[in-house]
């Protein structure tokens, strides 16, 4: 496990080094002043726009002002955003908030896929097996940002069953709507890897064997079906984890939840381009870190992909 | 010792019952893969609904005067903002006095151009990455598959935003290259271990054992014996590039507004999501449809293409 561990780690190097050289690459490629495209239209504070050039080491080659942005993101010397406060304050105060949000959307959509997946797959082939087969494929379908404006218009305006937006307040309650709807728009892939393993499992020879030991129906599908589907639910949901902390922008864009999402949704609304680099750089770094964590649960959770 | 006699015992074949079991039957219909899958895909009412659907869509984008006389940008009146549906607009008007339904029809070639673009450039770069790393193996299979990795680390959607932002024009070549030149990754790793199944089948020893050289024997037998996942993943992925180009431009970093997009009026028509909902709703319909049709597909396409899945049925 130790060898995997380290070799899963040694891997993740070279894509850390490419993913941060790519989107460095592709804002320092630009033809023109790279400091100006980086502010858009605006026309930036005189000292900020001095700051932007130090940070970046424009006056070196190219090469060497990768390896010197390189320098400062591993020593957590993340530069400033437009309005001059400090990206690491930033970051700081906003991730709790995102990892609120991402951690009780995961948590729900593992729940509907666990469940909904077990139904369906003990009833295969039934009305209900049906009726949420075409549900979550119309669900999947719906893009996510169509799905937060119908839920805030018709649960948080018309019904006022939920605040319309968060705030500053980010209480769990205030954020369970967002959080139900992006599970809702996710849960279909781990719904059907449960409902798929649920039906393969209850063809398998150990399931046969529990019933012939004329165990009860519940103690069969609890014990024995249910907790043999959950590995690959468990490693799908983990996966989601990884890519909604990349599309939380949208979601907490439209309900005004202060994490670090609406930081990169401001930028980017507000055309203030430095600094949605520096986000989507963090995005992509704690996404790559979320799928190496990924493949070491998958270890631990399934002894055969160790040995490969 | 030529004159060593081998005795070998042979049944004498019997001319009534073997040949029955041999025999080809010309009279049985063709079949292949593509024909069976053909075949089930009819028997499937859901295949029709989305075919009518993308057929409509099509239609709209490429003769939008079929479907309305008015044109989208030209009437826009502000004594009509946010007006109630009347005669001759169907669907009520847009804050800026625009009609709803004439918005939504000239929208959709955009919608539908930037999901063929990328699928076309998807597949451009992620066909030869995967094909070419899985069939030749060795280095050229280290060296392209740690670039996919990079591409694959990055999430498409936050690449898009970066070239988005940067990027001094806008328009639909731009953003396709933006969110295609990312989601090829995923393509080049379902058809990589997808064709490290298929080199080592027979089909494939035989192919170069009759002198076919390599490469060729990799694009008359490997590719096409190999295309099942890219035809399911390409239809899929055309879906996701139409609410990936809605998504950027909704948040401003998309097309210019003056370019129709159904993910521009929803942008739009949000400011007034309290006063007229029905101008968020109706593009945003248009484009749950439009990708609800193309999930459709693919997840047909996948099960008719897989015999197993059939048999399940």
């Amino acid at each position: 496990m130790l060898m995997y561990v380290v070799r899963r780690l040694l891997q993740a190097i070279p894509v850390f080094l490419g993913t941060t050289f790519l989107i460095y690459f592709m804002v320092f490629s630009m033809p023109g002043d790279p400091v100006l495209a980086l502010f858009g239209d605006k026309t930036p504070n005189p000292a900020v726009l001095e700051a932007v050039r130090a940070q970046y080491n424009l006056d070196q080659p190219f090469f060497v002002q990768y390896l010197l942005y390189l320098k400062n993101l591993l020593t957590g010397n993340l530069g400033v955003t437009f309005s001059g406060q400090e990206v690491s304050e930033v970051f700081a105060r906003a991730f709790p908030v995102t990892l609120k949000l991402v951690v009780m959307a995961v948590v729900i959509e593992f729940l509907l896929a666990v469940i909904i997946g077990l139904i369906s797959g003990l009833r295969k082939g039934g009305i209900i097996d049906n009726t949420n087969l075409v549900v979550a494929l119309v669900l999947s379908s719906v893009p996510p940002f169509v799905a937060l404006f119908l839920a805030q218009y018709f649960i948080g305006i018309k019904l006022g069953w939920a605040p319309v937006t968060v705030g500053a307040n980010a209480t769990w309650g205030a954020m369970f709507l967002p959080a139900l709807v992006i599970a809702l728009t996710i849960y279909v892939t781990g719904m059907r890897l449960m409902r798929g393993s649920v039906i393969e499992a209850q063809n398998a020879d150990y399931v046969r064997t529990a019933s012939a030991k004329g165990l009860t129906r519940g103690r069969i599908v609890g014990v024995h079906v249910a907790r043999n589907s959950l590995i690959p639910v468990i490693t799908n949901t983990a996966a989601s984890f990884g890519a909604l902390i990349a599309g939380t922008t949208v979601t907490e864009g439209i309900f005004n939840i202060p994490g670090i999402g609406k930081v990169l949704f401001d930028a980017i609304t507000r055309g203030e381009n430095a600094t949605v680099v520096t986000f989507v750089t963090i995005l992509t770094i704690m996404y790559v870190i979320v799928n190496i964590l990924v493949d070491l649960l998958y270890a631990v959770l399934d002894p055969r992909i160790r040995y490969v | 010792m030529s004159d060593r006699i081998t005795e070998h015992y042979v049944a004498p074949s019997d001319p009534n019952e073997g040949g029955e079991v041999d025999k080809v039957r010309l009279s049985d219909r063709k079949s292949n893969l593509w024909l069976d899958a053909w075949r089930d895909l009819r028997r499937r009412p859901l295949f029709y609904i989305a075919i009518a659907i993308v057929a409509v869509v099509s239609l709209a984008a490429l003769f939008p005067s079929l479907f309305t006389d008015t044109l989208p940008n030209n009437d826009c009146q502000l004594a009509n903002s946010n007006g109630a549906p009347t005669e001759g607009h169907p669907l009520g008007f847009t804050r800026q006095g625009c009609d709803v339904y004439a918005r939504i029809v000239y929208g959709a070639s955009t919608s539908l151009s930037v999901g063929l673009l990328v699928v076309l450039i998807t597949a451009v770069i992620g066909i030869p990455m995967g094909a070419l790393a899985a069939f030749y193996g060795g280095w050229i299979d280290s060296v392209l598959s740690r670039v996919g990795d990079i591409f694959f680390a990055i999430p498409y959607f936050l690449a898009a935003v970066v070239v988005m932002s940067v990027m001094p024009q806008r328009n639909v070549l731009v953003i396709s290259l933006a969110i295609g030149g990312f989601a090829w990754a995923s393509l080049a790793r379902i058809l990589r271990a997808e064709v490290l199944q298929v080199k080592n089948l027979e089909y494939v020893m035989a192919s170069e054992a009759m002198g076919r050289s390599k490469f060729s024997t990799l694009v008359r037998h490997v590719l096409p014996n190999s295309l099942t996942p890219v035809i399911v993943y390409l239809t899929i992925a055309l879906g996701a590039a139409i609410t990936a180009e809605a998504t950027l431009s909704f948040l401003g970093i998309g097309l210019g507004s003056s370019t129709m997009s159904w993910g521009n009026d929803i942008a739009q028509a949000q400011s007034s999501i309290r006063v007229a909902p029905m101008a968020l709703f109706w593009p945003s319909l248009a484009l749950t449809v439009t990708v609800l049709a193309f999930i459709i597909l693919g997840e047909l396409i996948r099960d008719a293409l897989d015999p197993k899945a059939r048999a399940r049925r």
